[in-house]
């Protein structure tokens, strides 16, 4: 069978969810063999993970180059693995890092990139969800190799044991002048609560909020039901939540089971990363926000009592 | 310095969007086009440059007749002058058909030091052009700048994704592209919006690029749609007023709904 590459997202020597669903989907076209970009020692602590998830390889390319320049590590790395397997589909994670490499393989290996994908068969027809959900299309690339951005929390993971067969893969050396050197990498580290795009219940504030400090009643609320915390633009630009945590147009694409939208009026571009939720409930004092035409349930009043009753409700029922 | 900014019109976000049905293709025609805010961002970044030095900026966009209108925002803003590759034949091009063409069209306006892009488009949402961009030319991408200083042949930019955040560093030329927090993009001003109507705009057909109509659009991209289906509209459910008893009814809601 095929190998399909899968490139491995992790931080601080855990592997994301993300790569999990990655060679879920992988399975499907083929044999996933996952591709381990990062500094030495990193796949030891990787290999059970990838194995228990179906890799039945697990290409380790290590090198101290790999934290030092911007991207072209992973591309070095997959675009010589591509020449030599010419694997039916490259699946990379769609966050902004992996954009980047996945837009930067294609143009290197002259092959169809598919953004953003939640969805492929094993035919290599790709799904994707586009204008924050409005429509779905389906697309496929007509060359030997697909190069595949995959949404995370598109696929339900499913563990499958395999041989996590480990082969060392050479970092090419990187030309300094062709790349950004990278320094003081910060990688933003999640906390307690479930990552926003991975959680199955988000609770989200905006301007209605009114300031940093009252987002505890957004906080509070999330954590009575094992929630991510979202914002809208609005109250990230106001400086009350951090910019990691922006659903919409220009942040984060979310599709919980459950979305609770606190003092947020539901402009176009916030709905467009979050109208696909399976169930929308809109807490705000304006019965005409738009928000209520696409809650499946509202209450027209003032967050700051409705919200932490909601907590305390949950609570008795925890 | 010679500095080249990558604008691109998309649909107003404001406005609903829609693919058209013929060849599944974004329908331009139907909703209103704006100049993308995030390429205000990246004009905003070159002309602060040009502005503590010395700059040539020159607006390159790639898209049909009326991009004009982008283009004429970008030269009220302050840029010195245009290039707009306008050809039927580019029409329905992918990421990497249009990166291309515009790697090409970049080489027509002579030795260039920087190119600054967008990180993201509101439309396609590719969010790669400008990395795709630097392995077309063979230079350093610096992406997701929030910051930006241009010294001695040197780029230096703060970036910052969802991800986490680092410092880069390269050599010119190179191309950047710029994040939503990098700056405030300033208004044209009277004097900016007359001034724009008498600068130079150069059209470029594909052909002046050198590329064959085999290579861009539909026939060029290595990507083919199969089929899109809008998604049935959501309603509205229940809206109830708070009669101090609003949390509860949602938790009652939940309930019903088996979500707690
Ligand atoms: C190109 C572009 C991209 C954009 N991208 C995004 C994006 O990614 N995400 C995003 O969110 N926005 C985005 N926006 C901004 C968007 O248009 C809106 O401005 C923004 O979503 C508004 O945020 P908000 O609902 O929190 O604020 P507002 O629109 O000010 O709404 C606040 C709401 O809170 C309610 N309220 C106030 N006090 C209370 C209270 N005590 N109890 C209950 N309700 C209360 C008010 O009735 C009001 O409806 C974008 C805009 C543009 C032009
Ligand atoms: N057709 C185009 N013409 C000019 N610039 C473009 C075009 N498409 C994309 N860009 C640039 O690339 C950035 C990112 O776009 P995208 O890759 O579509 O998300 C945009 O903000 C622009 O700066």
């Amino acid at each position: 069978m095929a190998e399909v590459l899968v490139l491995v997202d992790h931080v601080d020597g855990e592997i994301k969810k993300n790569t999990y669903e990655m060679l879920t989907a992988a399975r499907r076209i083929g044999e996933p063999s996952a591709v381990v970009v990062g500094t030495p020692g990193t796949a030891t602590k990787l290999a059970e993970g990838l194995a228990a998830h179906g890799a039945e390889k697990i290409y380790v390319a290590e090198s101290d180059d790999t934290v030092n320049y911007l991207s072209t590590p992973q591309v070095d790395v997959l675009a010589s693995l591509v020449e030599r397997v010419s694997p039916p589909a490259v699946l990379i994670p769609a966050g902004a890092d992996g954009r980047e490499v996945a837009g930067r393989l294609a143009v290197r290996t002259n092959s169809g990139w598919l953004n953003d994908l939640v969805d492929i068969d094993g035919d290599r027809a790709g799904t994707h969800s586009i204008f924050g959900g409005a429509f779905t299309v389906q697309s496929r690339a007509t060359t030997d190799t697909a190069i595949v951005s995959w949404r995370s929390g598109s696929l339900e993971v499913e563990e499958n044991a395999a041989a996590g067969t480990q082969e060392t893969v050479e970092v090419p050396a990187t030309d300094a002048a062709k790349s950004a050197k990278v320094s003081n990498r910060a990688p933003i580290v999640g906390g307690d609560r479930p990552e926003l795009t991975e959680a199955s219940v988000v609770v989200a504030g905006g301007r209605g909020v009114g300031s940093a400090d009252n987002f505890n009643v957004v906080e509070g609320l999330a954590d009575s039901l094992h929630a991510a915390v979202g914002a809208s633009r609005a109250a990230v630009d106001s400086g009350y939540y951090p910019n990691q945590f922006q659903v919409g147009q220009t942040g984060k694409t979310v599709s919980p089971q459950l979305y609770i939208a606190l003092g947020i009026s539901g402009a176009i571009q916030h709905r467009a990363g979050m109208q696909t939720s399976k169930t929308i409930v809109a807490v705000n004092k304006d019965p005409e926000a738009p928000i209520f035409e696409i809650a499946d349930f509202g209450i027209v009043g003032d967050l700051f009592s409705v919200a932490p009753q909601l907590t305390e409700e949950v609570g008795k029922r925890a | 310095m010679n500095i080249v900014v990558l604008i691109k019109q998309v649909p107003d976000t404001w406005s609903e969007r829609k693919l058209s049905d013929g060849d599944k293709t974004l329908d331009r025609a139907s909703s209103d086009a704006v100049l993308d805010e995030i390429n205000e961002r990246a004009v905003e970044e070159a002309l602060k440059i040009k502005e503590a030095g010395d700059a040539e900026v020159t607006i390159l966009t790639a898209g049909p007749d009326r991009a004009t209108d982008a283009i004429r925002k970008a030269l009220s803003m302050g840029a010195d002058k245009a290039v707009h590759v306008n050809d039927e034949a580019i029409h329905g091009s992918d990421a990497i058909a249009t990166a291309k063409v515009l790697a090409k069209a970049i080489g027509t306006v002579g030795d260039v030091d920087l190119v600054l892009a967008g990180n993201e488009a509101t439309d396609g949402r590719s969010g790669a052009m400008a990395g795709m961009l630097g392995e077309l030319l063979g230079w350093p991408s610096l992406t997701h700048a929030n910051e930006l200083t241009v010294e001695n042949g040197t780029a230096k930019a703060k970036r910052e994704t969802d991800e986490g955040t680092s410092d880069l560093e390269a050599s010119l030329p190179a191309v950047v592209s710029v994040g939503e927090k990098i700056n405030e993009p300033r208004y044209p001003s009277f004097k900016g919006i007359m001034a724009a109507k008498k600068k130079p705009v150069t059209t470029l057909g594909i052909a002046d690029l050198g590329l064959d109509a085999s290579e861009v659009g539909l026939a060029g991209s290595l990507v083919q749609v199969d089929s899109f289906a809008p998604r049935p509209p959501k309603s509205g459910g229940q809206k109830v007023e708070d009669e101090g008893d609003g949390g509860a009814k949602i938790a009652e809601y939940l309930v019903g709904q088996k979500l707690i």
